[in-house]
């Protein structure tokens, strides 16, 4: 099995100058990144974190400040929004997607990638799960709004089934509404997720499956004594970037509900929340907002990264 | 008897793994049935004239296919150009965003320097702010560098893409065999050839997903490149597409809309089915196994 | 709201300005045409008047009196727009402008350049509030000189304090200039000290379309004084709706319907003194719709423009037939389907009638950006543009615009020209003329645009019943207003 996370390590004394200079190359393959990171994000980034401390917006045409108000914006954000609730929908949201994805994520790319299985029609199958993702969200928003319409095929079709005795409003309800997000973040990105595991399964050899079957392994042992384990560096990548995708929610929400995160902003998210805050180019409540959601993300990101990955972590602190 | 034993459970074996099967047929039928449904409306859609789609949707496509797109292409609307634009945008994004967070990615992964866990950190701290935050400071900062109306803000940004690293180092960390590397440098060949021969042919499956989904979103962007191309002929298609929906009353046309988002998703399409023969294809990732 | 007027066919313009171009051939109304040359001619000297001076090529005919711009004015001129509407009504309609490509023209020796930002995700908006407050200091080339608006957020740019627009006294257009120009539409571009900063050709005063076949039914008549009768004032209009239920039909197809024939008719301003007011008739909206949607008269889940709304525009099927919309002269002409054969629209079954309160919707305001290098020419097209009796007229009859002149409404109103097969042969314009004279929009502020939106937004909350009160839902309008303009305050 390979070794993940091996450095150079000088073998003895003599090499080690020559080391040295190559090791100078990390800093050099680290520069175009770092360049570009600085100029296009770093300095827009800086900004709004020091706009955090400032009134500063937008009235009409005319500028507010910016005037220091120290903690001023983060104060009222607590005081004023509902933040809490709006952390709630996004997280309810996002569970309500991703556990669907990941599930059928990594039931069909174990499928796929399973020797013993022979699935026909494998190529097809692959290339299907991605095309949701190809439509543009507000594409994809317009043939929602057709099809979960009150007048719409679903309800047509629920209505012939006896399943709803009148047309059912799906956007004016909770549970649909916030179901509807769901089942579209899901139908989005579950091809994504599916090929990410999949490329991650490709560098699992084939004769370990085999050696399993051999010796008589059932399916489910396969995949959880085998497959998980060695995809765990993919399966952090996507829990933690699903994570992350899942706090900045953002723009099926917003098009599906015009932006009012209704019914009565069950379905608000934090994103959705710092949006309505750019419309005055506010600046401070923005940036404020920014600086919380990237502590909430960063801890949350950190839990899962060390609940996951806590051998590799080790291993790196030689 | 043991025979006999032998070749009941073989036969159960391949039962279950017949009955396997068949769930496994049924439920990605299920599921492409979910992901093809939406491209059966969007090409029912497009073949329906502006009267026809407010009466909501059917099934059994109608007749005006080709007066939309003979409205679309006789309009207004520079199609071809944005065709073009957004083509040029999102494979150069692709690219250069593919080719430099693999290198950021072999960078950490393969030498041994100060701070690198730090900055490997950092990278990680960056992945998380919301593209919102920066964008208005990103607009202000393209319009004091006199590049509005220019492509480079799009496509260039994209080298510093934390997400896209994050995917080819992990994939490196099991699919990137060190030896080779070593070898090659006793062979002396240079670092960037190292990089360029060895390390970036191992990683086409990585590259292939993240290039896939890399000009899938510059593709589809729509925020960034309508706050920094105003003339019309470098417009890129999303931008085109909500021109059209934002048309006056006398021209308003949702026929013409839907056949342009049929229209613009083909090139996509496309460059999925070709990029995707590296992932779906099945090429054995890791040349070498220690 | 340019993104209300979506969802218009193409195809019934040809019919209304096949039929009104066929109109004017005939010798049916050789009054009106005379009146026309006349002004036409008039309208011609004044222009040869402003351009004496530079136009060389005096002797041109009237037809390409292009005001040559005088020789230190700029050579580009800049304008900026979130569709091609604007583009096409010069293209068509301005002497001597000639077409270089979709989005440049010339103009004499002026280029045009065209820029357009689609309304979406406010992108228009954002992109003037970065270009205009520079705009002086910009390199000559790239100066914006002309910009349009519309009515939801003008104010926003024609503030005196924000001082992008130029007020047009400053072009040197005066207020005899603008005489046959309906008020609100000057009411929509005057800043707060009295200063008129833009101009529009379009007059879009609306009124109630009602179905005429449930009029007869429930009406008893489908005669627009009849009906008018029983949708006099909010009250009458609030019994026939209880009648329509009764019938089986529904009074509108959604919330929405009614909300701007009540905004526009408020007694105050949504904003005073930094403080956020609920008129009392933006009130009375919340309230009656709530009664209807909750007696099954009106629905809370129909959003303009959506599929369930646009239903009604057909013979009812398996949902309810709609017995009313409301909307001005481009809603029946272009969003009512009426190029479609199983529309009601194509059937003429719908009737025009003025409605419980006069109103508008929709239009487009024609700004001279503060800072323009070219203001002779500038001039020239707004006079040209929202004045020319002759110009506006070829606007009524090719494009189908409700143009901003009385007298040319009013020909249209005793003309022939004007009878739509949309409305079973009735002629609207004298409802329509009469209407733009009693919408009444001096009692705008800059923060309407988020007002009215969100207002409407968190009422559907109240209508649908995910709020379980006025206050309730009334509370989540004051939390979107101080999102969106943190300097206000509400109750």
């Amino acid at each position: 099995m390979s070794k993940s996370n091996l450095v150079l390590v000088p073998t003895n004394k003599a090499k080690s100058g020559q080391i040295d200079k190559l090791n100078r190359w990390g800093y050099i393959f680290l520069i175009p990144f770092m360049l570009v990171f600085i100029v296009f994000q770093l300095i827009p980034l800086v900004n709004t974190l020091w706009n955090s401390l400032f009134e500063n917006y937008m009235s009409g045409l005319k500028k507010v400040g910016p005037n220091f108000i120290g903690l001023g914006n983060y104060i009222k954000l607590f005081q004023e929004g509902d933040l809490a609730k709006y952390f709630g929908n996004t997280i309810i949201m996002w569970i309500l997607g991703f556990i669907p994805q990941i599930t059928i994520s990594l039931l069909l790319s174990a499928w796929f990638t399973n020797p013993m299985l022979r699935l026909k029609c494998q190529r097809f199958f692959k290339t299907v799960i991605y095309l949701p993702n190809l439509i543009m969200a507000s594409a994809f928003a317009m043939l929602f709004f057709t099809m979960f319409d009150t007048t719409g095929p679903v309800n047509g079709l629920f209505i012939k089934m006896g399943i709803f005795k009148e047309p059912y409003a799906f956007l004016l309800h909770v549970g649909s509404t916030r179901g509807l997000v769901a089942f579209m973040n899901c139908l989005m990105w579950f091809g994504n997720t599916t090929i990410l595991l999949m490329a991650g399964m490709m560098g699992i050899p084939v004769d370990l499956f085999e050696a399993a079957d051999v010796d008589g392994a059932t399916p489910g042992q396969v995949f959880w004594k085998i497959t998980l384990p060695l995809l765990r560096p993919i399966f952090i990548y996507v829990l933690i970037t699903s994570l992350i995708g899942g706090l900045q929610m953002f723009d099926v929400p917003q098009i599906l509900t015009n932006g009012s995160g209704d019914p009565m902003r069950t379905s608000m998210t934090l994103i959705m929340f710092l949006n309505k805050h750019l419309f005055s180019k506010n600046y401070g409540m923005a940036g404020a907002l920014s600086v919380l959601l990237l502590i909430v993300t960063g801890v949350l990101s950190f839990i899962v990264f060390r609940m996951t990955a806590q051998d590799e972590v080790k291993k790196n602190r030689r | 008897m043991a025979v006999n034993n032998t070749m009941a459970s073989e036969k159960s074996a391949s039962n279950t793994l017949r009955v396997r099967r068949t769930v496994a047929y049924v439920v990605l039928g299920i599921i492409s049935f979910f992901c093809l449904i939406w491209f059966y409306m969007l090409f029912i859609n497009a073949t329906r004239s502006n009267a026809e789609l407010g009466q909501g949707f059917t099934v059994i496509p109608s007749t005006h296919l080709g007066e939309n797109l003979k409205n679309l292409f006789h309009g207004t609307i520079p199609v071809g150009n944005g065709m073009i634009n957004s083509l040029l945008i999102a494979s150069l994004t692709a690219l250069l965003s593919t080719y430099f967070s693999t290198m950021t990615a072999y960078s950490i992964q393969v030498y041994n320097y100060k701070g690198k866990n730090a900055i490997f950190t950092f990278i990680l701290a960056i992945m998380m702010i919301p593209t919102q935050v920066t964008a208005l400071g990103f607009i202000n900062l393209v319009r004091k560098m006199n590049l509005e109306d220019n492509f480079i803000p799009l496509i260039v940004p994209s080298i510093a893409a934390p997400i896209t690293f994050f995917y080819l180092k992990q994939y490196m960390a099991s699919n990137l065999p060190l030896s080779l590397i070593e070898a090659a440098r006793i062979d002396g060949e240079g670092e960037l050839g190292i990089f360029n021969k060895i390390a970036l042919p191992l990683m086409k499956p990585a590259i292939a997903v993240q290039a896939i989904f890399t000009f899938v979103s510059s593709w589809n962007n729509y925020f960034t490149p309508s706050l920094i191309l105003h003339e019309d002929k470098k417009k890129t298609l999303p931008i085109l597409i909500a021109q059209l929906r934002s048309a006056d009353w006398l021209k308003f046309d949702m026929g013409q809309v839907y056949a342009m988002i049929a229209f613009s998703i083909f090139p996509v399409i496309l460059v999925y089915l070709f990029l995707s023969k590296y992932i779906v294809g099945g090429v054995t990732a890791g040349g070498v196994k220690e | 709201m340019r993104n209300l007027k979506k969802r218009l066919a193409l195809v019934s313009a040809l019919a209304l300005s096949g039929a009104m171009l066929a109109g004017c051939g005939e010798a049916a109304a050789p009054a009106t045409t005379t009146a026309a040359k006349a002004e036409e001619t008039t309208a011609a000297a004044k222009a040869d008047e402003t351009t004496a001076a530079a136009a060389d090529n005096g002797a041109a005919e009237t037809e390409a009196a292009a005001p040559a711009a005088s020789a230190d004015e700029g050579k580009v001129l800049n304008i900026q727009v979130w569709n091609d509407e604007f583009i096409n009504r010069v293209t068509s309609h301005y002497p001597g402008y000639e077409k270089v490509d979709d989005t440049h023209g010339k103009i004499g020796d002026v280029e045009v350049v065209w820029t357009i930002t689609p309304s979406n995700d406010n992108a228009y908006q954002n992109n003037l509030d970065s270009v205009l407050p520079s705009n002086a200091d910009a390199a000559a080339d790239s100066k914006v000189d002309i910009f349009l608006v519309e009515a939801d957020y003008a104010l926003k740019y024609v503030d005196a304090d924000a001082n992008v627009a130029m007020k047009l006294s400053d072009l040197g257009i005066t207020d005899a200039d603008l005489g046959d120009q309906y008020q609100y539409t000057k009411d929509v571009v005057t800043d707060a000290n009295g200063d008129l900063r833009g101009a529009s050709w379009q007059a879009c005063s609306a009124g109630l379309i009602y179905n005429r076949d449930i009029a007869k039914e429930v009406i008893g008549s489908d005669d627009p004084a009849e009906v008018q009768k029983a949708v006099a004032d909010w009250a009458t209009y609030n019994d026939t709706a209880k009648k329509v239920a009764d019938a089986g039909y529904l009074m509108t197809a959604g919330y929405a319907d009614t909300f701007r024939v009540y905004s526009n008719n408020v007694s105050a301003p949504w904003v005073q003194n930094g403080k956020v007011v609920v008129d009392a008739n933006i009130k009375q909206w919340a309230e009656d719709t709530k009664a209807q949607v909750d007696a099954g008269q009106t629905t809370a889940s129909a959003d303009l423009w959506g599929d369930e709304w646009a239903k009604g525009f057909y013979p009812a099927g398996d949902t309810k037939g709609v017995f009313c919309y409301f909307g001005p002269a481009w809603f029946f002409n272009f969003s009512m389907h009426g190029d479609d054969a199983a529309s009601i629209g194509a059937k003429g079954g719908w009737g025009f009638t003025v409605g419980p309160q006069g109103h508008f919707w929709g239009g487009t305001w024609i700004c001279a950006a503060n800072g323009t290098d070219n203001p002779t020419l500038v001039k020239d097209i707004i006079l040209k543009m929202t004045t020319d009796k002759g110009i506006l007229k070829d606007i009524a009859t090719q494009d189908s615009d409700c143009v901003n002149s009385k007298s040319v409404l009013a020909d249209l109103s005793s003309s022939a020209d004007g009878n739509l097969a949309i409305l079973g042969g009735q002629n609207p314009y004298a409802v329509l003329a009469e209407g733009a004279e009693k919408v009444d929009m001096s009692k705008l502020s800059i923060y309407d645009q988020g007002c009215n939106e969100e207002y409407q937004k968190a009422m559907k909350n109240y209508f649908s019943g995910a709020a379980a009160s006025y206050d309730e839902a009334l509370a989540q309008f004051n939390t979107a207003i101080k999102e969106k303009y943190p300097e206000l305050t509400t109750d």
